[in-house]
């Protein structure tokens, strides 16, 4: 029993001093999950072309930005969003005016008893659905442009008792997929994801009914002189990661390096 | 500040209805397992115990595809001419029976078992029916046993996050309970909101557990 707890404890100690070695070398990148199907295909991408290894986290922009004013190891942060690196930015945990669009959302009226996307429109329009499913317009991007578009529509007080509320846009999504909600806007990028494996139709909301879902990235002040992670901000910026973006269903990549 | 308190209130109701129809399920329950010999007692006593160490989530999911439209109890219900149940209070209160299931019935079997057979014995050469027995033996001589399960089930309840997460939908008034809230108040970088009601649920935790203590000490000291 002692000598186990001696070795785990070299190990450990071990583990400690290679340590400052291995995160010169490894890239540690938190990503907002809406886009994490997307990510899996750019790290294989990047890795290949760069040599660096990539960790990813998976979570709510919200939650990722909590881990990171409290001190969480990473070394770019994809959020969902432009407020939360913003935010960030104004608390100088990420580095100054470096803050960059990666990808901008688009956003689809999910209605898999439709067989077009006008009958599509026209189910919501009409009301014609127990539960119309939104993400929370509060937490969620993608909520707060459905909420844009219902007001649009002039529907946005109609339904409010039969809106249910993902916590984010995969519950959105999975509301409807699990037959429990008849209409749903969920990401153009999920509808992609998904294939063949859903049915119905989808509306392709107008652009001008919401404002842009940009996803902003940024770098945080720790990774500044991190090789690996100017490398992926480049990367993301390639033709090759854009196309994959692109494709993905993510639209309006054209955005450079912001700068205030 | 604006706080909200509605979702503090839905959680009270969604709690105290759960407790109480938990009372009803969970006392024939919990009394058959103390009672049988069957060789379901096992079998089911282990199902009961299933949301113990089942994640919250798992419970959750199965439930929003089993009680929607193209699950088997959701087409069933809408045979009935009824609603389905996720997104809704009842909904709420179906997982919760649930998900609380064995913080009632686990206090009550151990209280049913401890009380051996001799006092039904007693009461059953003095000619009382098996139903009077139960009413005026069982159930007093059980009270620790009641009093801990309704605690726990009322204040798990409280405290249920995971299963509510995938079938309420978020609906304020409806399905937005205190846990849900202070999520969303932590998503929306809200800390000085979550902070009142996380203390606050904290606090209540504590009370509702020292209570309990104290209770079932006073009831097991005669005992000794």
């Amino acid at each position: 029993m002692k000598v186990t707890v001696k070795v785990l404890l070299s190990l450990f100690l071990l583990g400690l001093l290679s340590w400052p070695a291995v995160a010169m070398e490894k890239l540690q990148v938190a990503v907002a999950s809406n886009f994490s199907s997307t990510m899996q295909r750019l790290i294989p991408s990047f890795e290949q072309q760069s040599g660096y290894r990539v960790t990813a986290s998976y979570a709510s922009s919200g939650k990722l930005f909590a881990q990171i004013t409290h001190g969480a190891p990473f070394d770019i942060f994809l959020s969902a969003d432009g407020e939360r690196p913003h935010r960030l930015e104004q608390l100088g945990l990420v580095v100054a005016n470096q803050r960059f669009t990666y990808a901008t959302g688009t956003l689809v009226l999910w209605a898999p008893e439709a067989r077009s996307p006008e009958e599509a429109l026209q189910q919501l329009q009409q009301g014609r659905f127990s539960f119309l499913s939104i993400a929370n317009p509060k937490i969620a991007p993608y909520g707060a442009a459905a909420m844009q578009v219902l007001a649009k529509l002039g529907l946005d007080q109609r339904f409010i008792k039969r809106t249910v509320r993902g916590e984010n846009i995969a519950q959105a999504y999975q509301f409807v997929y699990s037959g429990n909600a008849q209409l749903g806007f969920v990401a153009k990028s999920q509808w992609i994801d998904a294939g063949d494996n859903i049915n119905g139709v989808v509306w392709a909301v107008p652009t001008h009914m919401y404002s842009p879902i940009d996803q902003q990235g940024v770098l945080l002040k720790r990774a500044e002189q991190n090789p690996a992670a100017l490398a992926f901000i480049d990367y993301l910026y390639s033709d090759g990661a854009k196309q994959i973006i692109a494709a993905s269903g993510y639209g309006g990549l054209t955005q450079t390096i912001t700068v205030e | 500040m604006v706080m909200d308190w509605q979702p503090v209130w839905l959680s009270l109701q969604l709690a105290t209805v759960t407790t109480l129809l938990l009372l009803v399920i969970a006392t024939p329950l919990a009394w058959w397992l103390s009672q049988t010999r069957s060789f379901l007692k096992q079998p089911i006593a282990a199902i009961v115990a299933l949301p113990l160490v089942l994640p919250p989530t798992v419970l959750g999911f199965y439930l929003l595809l089993l009680l929607g439209p193209q699950g088997a109890v959701g087409q069933f219900m809408q045979q009935l001419g009824l609603d389905t149940l996720p997104f809704t209070f009842a909904g709420l209160v179906v997982a919760s029976i649930f998900y609380s299931l064995p913080f009632m019935v686990q206090p009550l079997h151990n209280a049913f078992e401890s009380l051996g057979s001799e006092p039904l014995e007693s009461a059953a050469t003095l000619r009382a029916s098996p139903f009077d027995t139960f009413i005026n033996v069982v159930v007093p001589l059980a009270r620790p046993g009641f009093i801990t399960g309704i605690v726990l089930s009322f204040a798990h309840t409280i405290g249920e996050f995971g299963v509510i997460l995938m079938i309420g939908g978020n609906i304020p008034g409806e399905t937005q309970v205190l846990s849900i809230a202070i999520y969303d108040h932590v998503e929306m970088l809200e800390y000085s909101q979550a902070h009142i009601l996380s203390a606050g649920m904290v606090l209540f935790s504590f009370v509702v557990l020292l209570s309990l203590y104290y209770v079932n000490h006073r009831f097991e000291m005669p005992r000794r």
